[in-house]
C-alpha cells in the first residue's frame, strides 16, 4: 500500500517495543483523571483514571452500557464530564468544544454526509480549516489512495458497500491528521469475513500514519487482534488495563477472565499454601487444584481457579497421578468445528467443564462420543487464581 | 386451516380472506383513485368544459358545447374567455398579486416554521408529543372561526389597539385590519402547521451523528446547520412550501375577511365572477388558467427532481 508523504509521521516509534506504559518516566498522551459522568442518577462512567500513550492503538472493551462509548464521547467533546479532568497532549480539555479539539471520530454508523460524494465527504473537515484548494485536493487524493478508494471519488455514500463506507469514514476522520483518532465500533457494521480482513488493514494504516487510535468495541477478538493495550470496562469502571497477552494470561478478576476468551471458573478454598505452591480444594470441581506459585491470602479463603478450555486435557484413562488437577466426568455435548473440537464434560458435582482439543491429526472416527466417561486434567501452571 | 384443505370445506371467512389476499391490494389502491376520479377529475372536466362555453341568461348560465344537428355532433369551443383574461389587466394583476402574496407568506411561514419544527424534532419524547399536539390543536376549531378571531384582534376596536391605547403608546388606533399585512398574518397563521409537519418529519428522521460528525470535523454549530442540517432538510422545506404556497394562491376567505378592498387576489376575482357577475365561463377560465400556471410548473419541477434522484441512484 502506498503511503502518502502528507500523512506519514516518520518519527513514531513502535509502542509494542518501547512499551511506554511500563516506563514510569513516559508522559501519557491522553489522561483521564478521576472522570465521572452521570446521566441523571445513573453513573455511566464512575471515577475512571486512565493513561494512554502516543502511537498506541488503545481499545476500550466491554459490554453494552459499560461506559466505553461515553468515555470516547467525552474525549471527542460531545459530552462533558460531570467531574474529573481529561488531558490531550498536556492540554486540559475542559470546556473545549468538539470543533476545536485535536480529535476526530469515526462513527459507528459512519455518519457520512449523504448529500456529498466521497471526495466532498473527505474534504469536508479540511474546508473547515480554510486550507487552500490545491492542498485540500492533494491531501484528499493521498488519503483516498491510502484507503484504496480512489476509484470511487464521485460516488455518493448510498452507492457504496458497507466496507467502502467504512473506508471513506476512516479517510474523512484521518485526513485532518488529528492527534487522536477515535473509533466507535469501527468494524461493527461489517460482516465477519470482511471484519477480519479489515482489522489488519486498520492496524497497518495506524502503524503507517502513527496517529494515536482509541477505539471502542464489544468484540474481544477484535480488541485482541488490533490493540496495543485494552481496558476492560464494566458498569462504568475499568476492570483491568493491559496488553492482550497480560489480560488473557493474567486476568485480575472473573469478569476479565470471562470477557476475554473462554474460561472455566472453579470455586474452591485454599487449604495449603507455601512460598512456592498453593493447593485449592474445590467441591465444585470435585478435586484438589495444585498451583505452582504462591497466592496472596490465607487458608480457608475462597478462590476461583480459571482454567482455559484449550489448556485442559481430555483422556479416557485416568492420568498417572490422580491426586491433583484431574477430575472425571461424562461427555455431554460435542461441538466439532473442524480445526478444533469442543467438549462439555459434566462432573459428578454437576458442574460443566468446557474443553477444546485441536484435531491436529486426521481421525478415522470421532475420538469421543456422548456419555463417554472421561478424565479432565491439566498442568500445575495452567490455572490462574482469582480472588474476585 | 392448512393449505391442503379442500376448496369446498372452506368457510365463508376463509374464502373472504383468500379473496382479500389476492385482490386486497387492488382494492386498497382502487378506492382512493375512484374517489379522486369522481370528486376531482370529473368536476375538473366539467369546469374545463364550462370554460369553453359562453355566458347565457339561462339555467345553467352557459351555452352547451355540443349541438345535435341531424346525424352529427358539432362542438363549439369558445376561446374568447381565455382571450378576455389576457385582454383585461385585472386578471393578470390578480394572478401576480396572488402569487406575490402567497410567495411572501410562504417565506414567512418557513422562517417561523423551521425553528419550531427543529425544536420539536430535538425535544425529548414526552415533550415532543405535547408540542406536536399543540401544532395540530387549532385544526379542531373551525377555520372560519379562527380567521374571525383575528378580526377581533386586529380590528380598530380590537384587542391590540385596545391594549396599545390603554398603555398610552398610541393615541389613535392603528389600521391593521383590511390591509395586506393582515392577509399575511392570516395566511401565515392558518398554514403554519402545514409547514411544520413535513419539516418535522424530515428533521426528526435525520441522524444526529451527522451533526456531531460536522462538529467533530471542525464546524461551529451554525455552520454545521448550514452545511448539513439545512441541505438534508430540503425535501421537507420543499414539501412544506408547496403545501403552503399552493392553497395560499387561491385563498379566498382570508383576503375577504382580513384584506382591504385593494387586496386583489385571484380567489376573490373568481368568487366575483361566479356569484356577482354570474359569468360561469369566465370564472371557469380563471380557475383553469390558475391551475395551468401553478400546477404545470410544480409538476415539471417534481418531475425533474425525481429524474435527478433516479440518475443519482
Amino acid at each position: 500500500m502506498l503511503v502518502p508523504e502528507a500523512v506519514l509521521d516518520r518519527a513514531h516509534e513502535d509502542v509494542h517495543k518501547t512499551q511506554p506504559w511500563n516506563n514510569p518516566d513516559a508522559v501519557p498522551y491522553i489522561r483521564f483523571e478521576n472522570v465521572t459522568k452521570k446521566f441523571g442518577d445513573f453513573y455511566a462512567v464512575d471515577d475512571v483514571s486512565l493513561d494512554i500513550y502516543r502511537h498506541e492503538l488503545f481499545a476500550l472493551l466491554g459490554g453494552s452500557g459499560c461506559g466505553k462509548t461515553t468515555l470516547l464521547r467525552m474525549l471527542a467533546g460531545f459530552e462533558e464530564p460531570t467531574s474529573g479532568k481529561i488531558y490531550i497532549d498536556g492540554v486540559n480539555m475542559a470546556g473545549v468544544p468538539a470543533y476545536e479539539r485535536p480529535t476526530n471520530m469515526m462513527f459507528q454508523s459512519y455518519a457520512l454526509f449523504p448529500h456529498m460524494n466521497v471526495e466532498q465527504n473527505v474534504a469536508f473537515g479540511l474546508h473547515q480549516d480554510g486550507l487552500p484548494k490545491s492542498e485540500i485536493r492533494t491531501l484528499v487524493s493521498d488519503m483516498l489512495a491510502l484507503v484504496q478508494m480512489t476509484k470511487f471519488t464521485k460516488r455518493k455514500p448510498h452507492q457504496l458497500s458497507g466496507g467502502q463506507r467504512q473506508r471513506v469514514a476512516l479517510a474523512r476522520s484521518l485526513v485532518k491528521n488529528p492527534k487522536v483518532l477515535l473509533l466507535d465500533e469501527p468494524l461493527g457494521a461489517l460482516d465477519k469475513k470482511l471484519r477480519e480482513q479489515t482489522q489488519f488493514e486498520l492496524v497497518n494504516i495506524q502503524e503507517k500514519v502513527g496517529t494515536t487510535f482509541v477505539m471502542v468495541t464489544h468484540d474481544q477478538e477484535e480488541a485482541m487482534t488490533m490493540a496495543s493495550r485494552i481496558a476492560v470496562m464494566n458498569e462504568g469502571v475499568i476492570n483491568q488495563t493491559g496488553t492482550p497477552f497480560e489480560l488473557y494470561e493474567y486476568p485480575n478478576s472473573r469478569y476479565t477472565a470471562n470477557f476475554l476468551g473462554q474460561v472455566n471458573l472453579v470455586e474452591g478454598v485454599l487449604i495449603d499454601d507455601d512460598e512456592k505452591y498453593a493447593v485449592i480444594k474445590s467441591d465444585e470441581g470435585g478435586c484438589e487444584i495444585y498451583i505452582d506459585h504462591a497466592v496472596q491470602g490465607h487458608r480457608g479463603m475462597t478462590f476461583w481457579a480459571a482454567l482455559r478450555p484449550e489448556r485442559l486435557r481430555l483422556t479416557k484413562e485416568p492420568p498417572e497421578d490422580t491426586k491433583y488437577n484431574c477430575v472425571s466426568g461424562k461427555v455431554e455435548e460435542i461441538g466439532y468445528l473442524g480445526g478444533i473440537s469442543t467438549y462439555h464434560v459434566r462432573l459428578a458435582s454437576g458442574k460443566r467443564i468446557k474443553v477444546t482439543e485441536p484435531n491436529s491429526t486426521r481421525q478415522i472416527e470421532p475420538r469421543y462420543t456422548w456419555e463417554d466417561p472421561v478424565w479432565v486434567s491439566w498442568e500445575a501452571g495452567a490455572a490462574s487464581v482469582l480472588n474476585k | 386451516m392448512t393449505s391442503d384443505t379442500p376448496e369446498k370445506s372452506l368457510s365463508l371467512k376463509q374464502r373472504f380472506d383468500r379473496w382479500m389476499i389476492k385482490h386486497g391490494r387492488v382494492l386498497v389502491i382502487g378506492i382512493p383513485y375512484i374517489w379522486l376520479f369522481l370528486f376531482f377529475l370529473v368536476p375538473f372536466l366539467i369546469v374545463l368544459k364550462i370554460s369553453f362555453a359562453m355566458a347565457e341568461y339561462a339555467q345553467p348560465p352557459y351555452s352547451s358545447l355540443f349541438d345535435w344537428i341531424e346525424e352529427g355532433v358539432t362542438v363549439t369551443l369558445n376561446f374568447g374567455n381565455y382571450l378576455f383574461l389576457l385582454s383585461d389587466s385585472l386578471y393578470a394583476t390578480a394572478y401576480l398579486n396572488s402569487i406575490r402574496i402567497a410567495a411572501i407568506s410562504t417565506v414567512i411561514t418557513l422562517l417561523i416554521g423551521y425553528p419550531m419544527a427543529y425544536g420539536i424534532a430535538r425535544a425529548r419524547g414526552s415533550v415532543r408529543s405535547i408540542l406536536l399536539m399543540l401544532v395540530i390543536l387549532p385544526f379542531w376549531t373551525s377555520f372560519l372561526i379562527r380567521v374571525y378571531a383575528w378580526i377581533g384582534i386586529l380590528d380598530r376596536e380590537g384587542l391590540i389597539n385596545a391594549f396599545l391605547l390603554w398603555t398610552g403608546i398610541i393615541t389613535e388606533p392603528l389600521i391593521m385590519r383590511q390591509t395586506e399585512g393582515a392577509v399575511f398574518v392570516g395566511i401565515v397563521y392558518t398554514y403554519l402547521p402545514f409547514m411544520i409537519l413535513p419539516l418535522y418529519s424530515t428533521l426528526e428522521k435525520m441522524d444526529v451523528s451527522l451533526i456531531e460528525a460536522a462538529l467533530d470535523l471542525g464546524c461551529k454549530p451554525w455552520k454545521a446547520f448550514l452545511k448539513v442540517t439545512l441541505p438534508l432538510s430540503m425535501p421537507g422545506v420543499l414539501a412544506g412550501s408547496l403545501l403552503v404556497f399552493i392553497p395560499s394562491v387561491g385563498e379566498f376567505v382570508i383576503p375577504e375577511l382580513l384584506g382591504g378592498p385593494n387586496t386583489l387576489m385571484i380567489g376573490r376575482t373568481l368568487w366575483n365572477e361566479f356569484f356577482a357577475n354570474r359569468d360561469w365561463p369566465i370564472a371557469s377560465a380563471v380557475a383553469i388558467a390558475m391551475l395551468v400556471f401553478l400546477v404545470v410548473p410544480i409538476m415539471w419541477f417534481q418531475h425533474t427532481q425525481s429524474k435527478q434522484e433516479e440518475r443519482q441512484s
